[in-house]
């Protein structure tokens, strides 16, 4: 490290690593004062009780035990459909059209502009089609399928460019080869793009797991534990906006549920990446 | 072409298809228990409305719920208007709305549970103590816009006011006489513990909120303090004799008269059984 | 990329098979947007047939309950808050991107990148709590009232920055290790290869990020209304408040009735015809800059 900066100290150089090196310094403290402030109110909360039992007097007191099994459910049908579509739409744009095809055009701008429609927006329309029109009612598979129309745009755009980065000379190869392009995507490409579906995943999960607006009008507000998908299930991110902004006394539990997301966000992240570092990766060996 | 796109989703999510059908057939069974309530109290109740309201409507609910363990009170929070709303349309059997009942809004029947008061509020630290009616209504609408020409220090005021639609601006605006249009804010905000958090990190601001939320943080410590209005006492209390000029009733709300699980769930939201409940979430209950 | 060109008919029934079921998916993903937009304008007929579409630019101000529409101030608001933030984010996204794969030591490189993953998935609430309680108060020191533009584009830049570095640090990872290779046989400083050859070879990934970057920015409801102190007017300096669009809908929809509900979900109509503009307009740029 040393040595290589001592090796380009000409000027531009030396600017270069400076911006480089105070971009990150401003982040990381930034972060750190923002986590430094949740875990410092947060810690001396966060018990096993807390984690596990329902809570109580508007969340005041009591745990978020019934509030964890709803997020879980809620972020499970939302991968589970968005993962899916995802990645089909992904491999679709990347490999099955070119950039200049209507259809592959009007698809990804339509996906441009879905990413930036607001939150509440989605509150809404999930409320009005998945509770009302397909008449699933405030449940943790509306809010599932509603987080799902949310995360699609960053998981299929970053899938997408995953895909675009594996060289072409792969795609040639297996083409000389006589594979079929099943083949090829299935042994070949889906294992090279992984880095960029894991973004997606942790983009797309991040958002989910941190909404609030979209899923107070379809998951809903009931606290108690969900019985089945059909049940209304309280969402951590809404338990924490509630506790926070509508219920007097509650900031202490909406630090502690926020530490809760948070350190549960990381195990997800870390799973993630672990599953696709041992797992797929893998593949790429075994054809 | 299609019919062959559809098949392949039907496959693909026959889970999700499956669970739809249950849910096509889940709604006319919670129908049936709905009528069946009137004899056994079981069912289940939908209750949707002001943000306001919720969390008190969902600690009733759990006490009900304990009283008939059948049943089951599911409460959805969103705000007043989406209370009417969901109540007129048939989509929930209570609506929430947190505010006295509109001229056309007659349509619907509208049982009071609890009321909350409405008062300014101020930095702890701001020297001022009290303020006339005539020079709130001057600080908000911008002909004092410092603290000097009310006695308090030399700084400039910072007006906070709440978004046009919330019943809290309502009663403010119609006790002070003021059109929403009059009013010359500096920051418009939305719930209560937001209007207290604001004035809390900022010295010369003044505010309004809930009197039960300022009352709660001003005793634990939240840098506020709570001013009176026409010489009376900001406080809870007050608000229960009657005697504080700024309050709201909370209401519940039903298309038609009620029946059933819906009557019992009103009178008991009602009842002196959860007046300890209202007072845990900082509301005044109607009568003692 | 490449037109299908299998040979033996098992293998193109497999092919077709697979690409029939992949537009199928596509063409869901496609139509959400459309179901929203109809969905937007079917609330919002009812206050636009007797309204009209030009009162919403030309009323003298906000003030539904009074029947007047007027949606412009905060169109400015949602575009210079969006605006600064991506200003703000890109460069440090980029540059964050790039500091874990040439700047940083491996074992610091690692931890960091965590770092921006936690920072994706952080609740708006809670960078709005912690903005309305930390960063507003602040700002009310140097200058009242505190919650203004520039808390809301401070906020914005960290909830956007980690979608930014990481797309860009999986375009990064992507670029072939050659051309870093090449670049540095031929003697280029690192610098320069980065400038030179990396950001082109990953310019089409860095570009997404941006976009969404700003996709999110543009959508962000909650930590902006609490931050960003949602009064009504065109800013003049960074320190006034100002409200978004999304900010409206979220601060009104709970009480509004009628007409004044009809109007903001006009309000909704004019942020998607905005991000709308906004893709085309990347749309044009990126087919004569980045992927031409």
């Amino acid at each position: 490290m040393v040595k290589m900066m001592e090796r380009n100290l000409d000027g531009r150089e030396l600017l270069a690593s400076t911006l480089v090196w105070s971009a990150v310094a401003l982040v990381t403290a930034t972060f750190c004062w923002l986590l430094g402030d949740i875990i410092w109110h947060a810690l001396s909360h966060i018990t096993w009780t807390f984690l596990t039992t329902p809570p109580r007097n508007a969340g005041r007191e009591g745990g978020i035990g019934s509030i964890l099994i709803s997020t879980t459910l809620i972020l499970g049908v939302c991968l589970g459909v968005s993962v899916p579509i995802g990645l089909g739409t992904a491999v679709l744009l990347a490999e099955f059209t070119t950039d200049d095809s209507l259809f592959g055009r009007l698809t990804r701008r339509s996906l441009d502009v879905l990413s930036g429609v607001p939150s509440i927006v989605f509150g809404l329309f999930g409320n009005a089609f998945f509770c009302k029109t397909l008449g699933l009612g405030f449940s943790i598979l509306s809010g599932g399928l509603t987080l799902a129309c949310m995360v699609l745009p960053i998981l299929i755009r970053s899938t997408e460019e995953g895909f675009r980065a594996v060289p072409t000379g792969y795609r040639l190869s297996a083409a000389a080869l006589g594979l079929s392009r099943t083949t090829t995507l299935v042994h070949l490409l889906l294992p090279a793009a992984v880095p960029g579906l894991l973004v997606g995943l942790v983009l797309g999960m991040g958002r989910a797991i941190a909404e609030t607006a979209a899923l107070i009008f379809t998951s809903g507000y009931v606290d108690r534990m969900p019985e089945s998908l059909l049940d209304s299930g309280r969402a951590l991110s809404i338990h924490i906006f509630d506790l926070s902004m509508n219920v007097p006394g509650g900031d202490a539990n909406a630090y502690a549920s926020a530490l809760v997301l948070v350190v549960l966000l990381l195990a997800i992240n870390g799973t993630a990446s672990w599953l696709a570092e041992h797992w797929l990766r893998r593949r790429i060996v075994t054809i | 072409m299609s019919t062959c796109r559809a098949l392949f989703m039907l496959k693909k999510y026959a889970p999700l298809v499956a669970l739809s059908m249950a849910v096509l057939m889940y709604i006319p069974a919670s129908v049936e228990a709905q009528s069946a309530a009137a004899d056994q109290l079981t069912g289940k109740l939908v209750i949707t409305g002001a943000s306001t309201l919720a969390p008190l409507i969902a600690e009733i609910g759990k006490r009900f719920e304990s009283l008939y363990p059948t049943v089951r009170i599911d409460v959805q929070s969103g705000g007043s208007s989406r209370g009417v709303a969901d109540a007129r349309q048939g989509l929930s059997d209570i609506g929430m709305v947190s505010r006295a009942m509109k001229e056309d809004e007659r349509d619907l029947s509208a049982f009071p549970v609890a009321r909350d008061g409405v008062c300014p509020i101020l930095h702890r630290e701001n020297p001022v103590q009290a303020l006339t009616d005539e020079q709130i209504v001057a600080i908000y609408t911008g002909k004092i816009t410092n603290w000097k020409a009310v006695g308090g220090v030399d700084a400039p005021i910072t007006v906070v006011n709440k978004a046009d639609g919330r019943s809290t601006l309502e009663v403010f605006l119609q006790h002070f006489k003021l059109k929403s249009s009059d009013i010359k804010a500096q920051v418009v905000i939305g719930d209560n513990e937001q209007g207290v958090k604001t004035v809390a990190g900022n010295r010369n601001a003044i505010g309004y909120v809930s009197i039960g939320t300022a009352e709660y943080d001003a005793v634990r410590g939240v840098p506020i303090k709570l001013l009176p209005v026409g010489g009376v006492a900001a406080s809870t209390e007050n608000v229960q004799k009657g005697v504080f000029p700024l309050s709201r009733p909370l209401h519940i709300v039903t298309r038609t008269s009620p029946a059933g699980l819906a009557k019992a769930f009103i009178e008991f939201a009602q009842s002196k059984a959860v007046y300890d409940l209202i007072r845990q979430q900082y509301f005044v209950p109607l009568a003692d | 990329m490449i037109s299908l060109g299998s040979n033996t008919s098992s293998r193109w029934q497999t092919d077709q098979l697979l690409l029939w079921l992949l537009r199928g998916v596509a063409v869901i993903a496609g139509t959400i947007v459309l179901l929203i937009v109809t969905f937007l304008a079917m609330e919002a007929f009812p206050v636009l047939r007797h309204v009209g579409i030009t009162r919403f630019f030309t009323d003298p101000s906000w003030h539904p309950a009074e029947g007047l529409y007027n949606l412009t101030p905060m169109l400015w608001g949602t575009l210079f808050a969006t605006v600064g933030s991506v200003l703000i984010a890109t460069p440090l996204g980029i540059l964050s991107a790039v500091f874990c794969h040439y700047y940083a030591p491996p074992a610091i490189a690692r931890p960091y990148r965590r770092l921006i993953e936690l920072l994706a998935g952080i609740p708006s609430v809670v960078y709005g709590f912690w903005g309305l309680v930390v960063l507003v108060p602040l700002i009310g020191a140097i200058r009242p009232p505190g919650p203004s533009l520039l808390a809301g584009i401070v906020i914005l830049t960290i909830m956007i920055l980690p979608t930014i570095a990481l797309m860009a640090n999986a375009s990064l990872t992507n670029v072939p290790q050659q051309y870093v290779r090449g670049a540095a046989a031929l003697g280029l400083s690192r610098w320069a290869t980065i400038r030179g050859v990396v950001f082109p070879a990953a310019k089409s990934g860095l570009f997404t990020g941006v976009i969404l970057g700003t996709g999110r920015a543009i959508g962000e409801t909650m930590a902006i209304l609490m931050v960003c102190g949602n009064v009504v007017q065109t800013p003049d300096s960074l320190f006034s408040p100002i409200r978004t669009l999304t900010a409206n809908i979220a601060l009104e929809m709970a009480y509004a009735l009628g007409d004044h509900r009809a109007a903001l979900f006009v309000s909704g109509l004019v942020l998607m015809a905005m991000i709308a503009a906004l893709v085309a307009a990347a749309d044009w740029i990126s087919h004569g800059r980045v992927h031409g």
